[in-house]
Order: C-alpha cells, then sequence, then structure tokens
C-alpha cells in the first residue's frame, strides 16, 4: 500500500492520532526534558521536602526535596528505552528467525516452533524475572530481559506471514527465475510482514513499559539512582502513610503511555490492513 | 476420550522438556563463573570447588539439565544455597496460598468479565456499553501492582476495611480469606477481567445473529434470558481457552501481587530468591509454576473438547 493512503487512513483514527502526538511528546520529554527543566531530577532540597504543587513545583516535592515533575520525565527515559530495546532484539532475532522457519519449512521449522511455543507456555514476567535474576540485577538486564521475552512472539508472527505469502506467485515466479532467498526476502517477504510486525510492535511497546515498572517496582530493574516510573512507586508505596498522592503520579504516567501504545496498535492496524474498511 | 488424553500428553510432554530446559539453562545466562556468582562476595575457592562438586556446573549442560530433571521427578528440587532448606518443601509449603489466590483471582475475572459483557450487550451501543468498553481498555493498561497500591490507599488507609498485608488460608477460615484475599485478588484480576469483556463481548455479537437467538426471541423470551441463558452458553467457548492463559499470566503476577500484599505464597519466594541470589531456589520456583500453567491448559484443552463436541482433535 502507498504510503500517503496508509497515512491518510491514520489520520482518520483519532484516538490513534492523539495517542501517537502523545508518545511524540514523551519522547520529547525523555530526550530534552531534563535539560529544558529547572531542576535536576536527583537533587535534594531540604528546605522544600513533601512540598504542595505549586508554580515552581509544578507537582511538588518528594521525600527529600526532589521535583516531582523532573523525576517523572526522567522516568519516560527509561520507560521509552525499555519499550524500543524490547523491540529492536525481537525485530532483528526473532524476525529473521521466523522468516527463515516459514521460508524453509520441514524440520527446522518444526524444530523453531516447537522451541517458540514452548518459551509462549512460559508466563511472559516469569521469564523476564528469571534471565533478570541470571544476568545480573539492573535496568539494562531488565530491558533485555523483556526483549528475549518477546523474541518469539515475532518469530511466530512473522513465520505465519511469511507461510502465507511463499505460495503467491510471484515468489513462486522468483525462485524460478532463480532469485536469492535474500533478495526475494528483502524485496517480497518484509514488505508484506511489515505491517503485521508494526502492529505488534507498537502493542509491545506497552507491554514492555509494563514489565519495566514492575520489575524496577521489585527492585529488580533500575536502580537508585536510576529513576523509573516503576521504582518511583515503590517509593511512593513506601510513604504511602505520609503523602497518599504520590503513587498516583508514576502510576498515570505509566497508563497513559501503555494506552497510547495500545491505541496506536489498533489505528496502525486499521490504517495498515486494506482489508478493514475505515470507519 | 481416552485417545484424546493421550494425544494431548503426546503433545504436553515435550513442552515441558522445552520449557524446563529453558528454565535450566538461566544458568548459562550468568556472566563469568556461575558459582561465583551464586556464592557473591563470600565466596572462597573451598567453597566454589564444593557449589561446582555438588550442582556439576563443570559438565555439559544437558547432563546437568538430565539429572536436575531426574531429580525433580523424584520430588527433589535440591536444597537452598542461602538458607539450606529443601526447595521442594519451602515451594509446596507455600504452593497453597499461591493457587487459592490465583483461583480466586480467576474467579473474579470470569465473573466479572461475564457481567460486564452481558450488560454492554443487553445495552449494546449505548451509554453503558461505552463504559463497560472503557473498565475493560483501562484493564489492559492498568499495571496490576498500581491497581494493587491504589486498592490499599483506598480500603486500607481511607477505609479501613481490608488489611493490606498477610494472608489466611480458606481452609482455616473462609472470612478471614475473603478479608485478606480480596484486594490480592481483585489486583490480579485487572487484565483478566479486561480479557474476559472483550472476547466474550464479540463472541456475543457473533452468536447474537444466530438462528436460534431468533428462535428464541420468538418463543417470547425476555432479551436477558436470552442473553444469559442461550448466548452465553455458546459465546463462553472461545472464552475458556483465554481463561486457561490467565491462570499462567496470573500466577506470574502473583510475584508482584504477593511482594505488596506480603502473602507467603510462591510468587514472594521467586522474589526473595533473587534477591537474595539464591539460584536454586529461583530455578525451582519457576519449575513448578511453569509446571502448573501447562498442566492448566492441558485440562483446559481436555475440558474445551468435552464441552465442544464438534472439535476433533487432529
Amino acid at each position: 500500500m502507498r504510503f500517503n493512503l496508509v497515512f491518510r487512513r491514520f489520520m482518520g483514527e483519532k484516538i490513534a492520532v492523539i495517542s501517537a502526538i502523545y508518545l511524540l511528546f514523551i519522547l520529547f520529554c525523555a530526550l530534552f526534558g531534563n535539560g529544558l527543566l529547572p531542576f535536576a531530577p536527583n537533587t535534594s532540597d531540604f528546605d522544600h521536602i513533601l512540598s504542595a504543587p505549586s508554580a515552581t513545583h509544578w507537582l511538588g516535592t518528594d521525600e527529600l526535596g526532589r521535583d516531582i515533575v523532573s523525576r517523572l520525565v526522567a522516568g519516560s527515559s527509561a520507560a521509552l528505552q525499555a519499550g524500543i530495546i524490547s523491540i529492536l532484539i525481537p525485530l532483528f532475532i526473532g524476525v529473521p528467525l521466523g522468516i527463515l522457519a516459514g521460508y524453509t519449512g520441514g524440520a527446522v521449522d518444526e524444530i523453531l516452533m516447537r522451541i517458540v511455543e514452548a518459551i509462549l507456555a512460559i508466563p511472559a514476567i516469569l521469564l523476564a524475572l528469571g534471565i533478570t535474576a541470571a544476568l545480573g540485577v539492573s535496568l539494562w538486564n531488565a530491558m533485555i530481559a523483556i526483549g528475549i521475552v518477546f523474541t518469539p512472539q515475532f518469530a511466530r508472527l512473522a513465520r505465519g506471514q511469511t507461510l502465507l505469502i511463499r505460495r503467491e506467485p510471484y515468489v513462486e515466479s522468483a525462485k524460478i527465475s532463480n532469485a536469492h532467498f535474500i533478495w526475494i526476502m528483502r524485496k517480497h517477504i518484509m514488505p508484506n510482514i511489515a505491517p503485521v510486525i508494526i502492529v505488534q510492535a507498537s502493542f509491545n511497546l506497552s507491554f514492555a513499559i509494563i514489565v519495566e515498572a514492575s520489575l524496577s517496582f521489585l527492585g529488580l530493574g533500575a536502580q537508585d539512582p536510576q529513576i523509573s516510573w516503576g521504582n518511583m512507586l515503590r517509593h511512593a508505596y513506601s510513604m504511602i502513610e505520609v503523602n497518599r498522592i504520590f503513587i498516583f503520579y508514576p502510576g498515570i504516567a505509566i497508563m497513559l503511555t501503555v494506552l497510547a501504545g495500545n491505541f496506536l496498535g489498533d489505528g496502525l492496524r486499521i490504517a495498515l490492513d486494506p482489508k478493514i474498511k475505515s470507519r | 476420550m481416552f485417545k484424546l488424553v493421550v494425544r494431548r500428553l503426546l503433545y504436553a510432554i515435550p513442552m515441558i522438556i522445552i520449557t524446563t530446559f529453558i528454565v535450566f539453562s538461566f544458568i548459562l545466562l550468568i556472566p563469568g563463573d556461575p558459582a561465583l556468582t551464586i556464592l557473591g562476595d563470600n565466596a572462597t575457592d573451598e567453597t566454589i570447588a564444593l557449589l561446582n562438586a555438588e550442582l556439576g556446573l563443570d559438565r555439559p549442560i544437558y547432563i546437568q539439565y538430565f539429572e536436575w530433571i531426574s531429580n525433580a521427578l523424584q520430588g527433589d528440587l535440591r536444597k537452598s544455597i542461602f538458607t539450606g532448606q529443601e526447595v521442594s518443601e519451602a515451594v509446596f509449603g507455600r504452593l497453597g496460598i499461591t493457587i487459592q489466590l490465583v483461583l480466586y483471582a480467576v474467579f473474579i475475572a470470569t465473573v466479572a468479565g461475564m457481567f460486564l459483557a452481558v450488560i454492554s450487550i443487553f445495552y449494546h451501543n449505548t451509554l453503558i456499553d461505552y463504559i463497560a468498553r472503557f473498565i475493560s481498555t483501562l484493564g489492559t493498561a492498568i499495571p496490576n501492582f498500581w491497581l494493587a497500591l491504589i486498592l490499599v490507599m483506598v480500603f486500607t488507609f481511607t477505609f479501613t476495611l481490608f488489611p493490606a498485608t498477610g494472608f489466611t488460608s480458606f481452609f482455616d477460615s473462609p472470612l478471614g480469606f475473603l478479608k485478606s484475599a480480596t484486594l490480592p485478588a481483585v489486583s490480579l484480576s485487572s487484565a483478566g477481567v479486561a480479557q474476559i469483556t472483550r472476547q466474550l463481548r464479540s463472541s456475543l455479537i457473533e452468536v447474537m445473529e444466530s438462528d436460534y437467538i431468533r428462535t428464541a426471541y420468538s418463543k417470547g423470551l425476555r432479551k436477558m434470558t436470552v442473553i444469559s441463558s442461550h448466548a452465553v452458553q455458546n459465546g463462553m467457548l472461545p472464552v475458556i481457552t483465554s481463561i486457561g492463559l490467565l491462570f499462567g499470566n496470573m500466577l506470574g503476577a502473583t510475584v508482584v501481587v504477593e511482594t505488596i500484599f506480603a502473602i507467603p505464597g510462591i510468587g514472594q519466594l521467586a522474589v526473595n530468591s533473587i534477591l537474595q541470589r539464591d539460584f536454586i531456589m529461583l530455578q525451582g520456583v519457576v519449575l513448578v509454576m511453569i509446571f502448573f500453567a501447562i498442566l492448566i491448559n492441558f485440562i483446559i484443552d481436555l475440558l474445551y473438547s468435552i464441552l465442544d463436541p464438534r472439535i476433533e482433535l487432529k
């Protein structure tokens, strides 16, 4: 499908467009936010501990006098990094394996798919936990773990799509013309499976953010002084008897970003699938 | 029926072998010398040599795996490095708590999901339908640990209705169980409620078009009766599989929820064993959890084919 057409169909999905704008805003925050904000996320100001929202501290300060807005903005970078890494790993490992399995078929396919199914049978958070434990507890390792967890899903998706396309006459004719596998993959398979992969990737962005926050909340991801929405919630929970409002800010940030990822996925699916009529 | 069970078992066994092998091979991911990492800073050459000998870490991975799994099949999951306790003792002592919690959460998710789906079909395309759909959209986006924190804030600190920590077994006191397990079970069930609502709703929309529903209407039955006793029966079929998958996901999510509510189940055990770098304990916990997740799916698969006689298993 032409890019223009996809773009026009996507623009028709209002919630998805708003979500995309929101995610771009979060990306902007993650890249430049802390440079633009007056307070550094980890600088304590002991004269203003637990201050209420004001013109200087928009959402107030925490128990160490740190500006909450600055910390939320710093946390967005951990969330987005987790999202992006957890998409890149399956994209470069899962998708090629899936295409290979679907294209060659036979025993290779059978073995790869058995392994994929077995990994998918393991609850995602448990798998992420196990891998993080083995690699050592850190934010970076948590992200890698999430990426590995998503890999089989992408492999299965890519395989399914490849199986559909492999039998198409234009692929058959390319094969008869002695086209190289890599050429067929680049010219025919990749463009055809891209839409499905893009949609899945945007749903996974959401899930990765939840898993990263969960691991950091448990103390198995971001370690102080690193900032993640998950470990902000961890601190907020320990302060719940002092200030209840703290548990809302990072939670809302997570929820909105996850919702945005889901809506973006829905919108992209409609925009990229010619079979679905626009509403 | 017997043939069916055998066929499904033949399918489940390789699955269990591969998953357990994956769990076991986590140990390969440990950077550097696994014995050194497992023992931490207090390791001496002597203890390292001892651990290597005990776990056979110097032998090829498949031999290690074979030994581990054949011991596991006899109920021996080795001893915790940290406490010296038998892993099987620790896991099976706590397993009952987690299973109770997860079953309660699955129950909540199913009942709430069915309720939301039925009223959203009954009031199709009205405000109530939109509210039900909104709840189910939100359910997928709210991390369950955040929901847990909010529930604690509201029901423990604002209205002191439920305790924030602890657990009472159903078999000791059913009332105590409801009191201690309701908040954790609700937080576990959020994603499940959303999933069941969405799936049942879309399958009900399809079912409502069928002939037998028209017949039911023309018999003069009320709309609610048609939906709740005629349509739901068939509409639930595709949902049953996802209830099985929910079980596994919730089992995983207990890791977070049990930590928040200080429930001494195997989820909490998993987190503690990571924080204490008790790798042997972690392997045992994850093995048992996965085994249960696969077992439940196996049972659901069988149940599904009994409920839907059209399904001929290949």
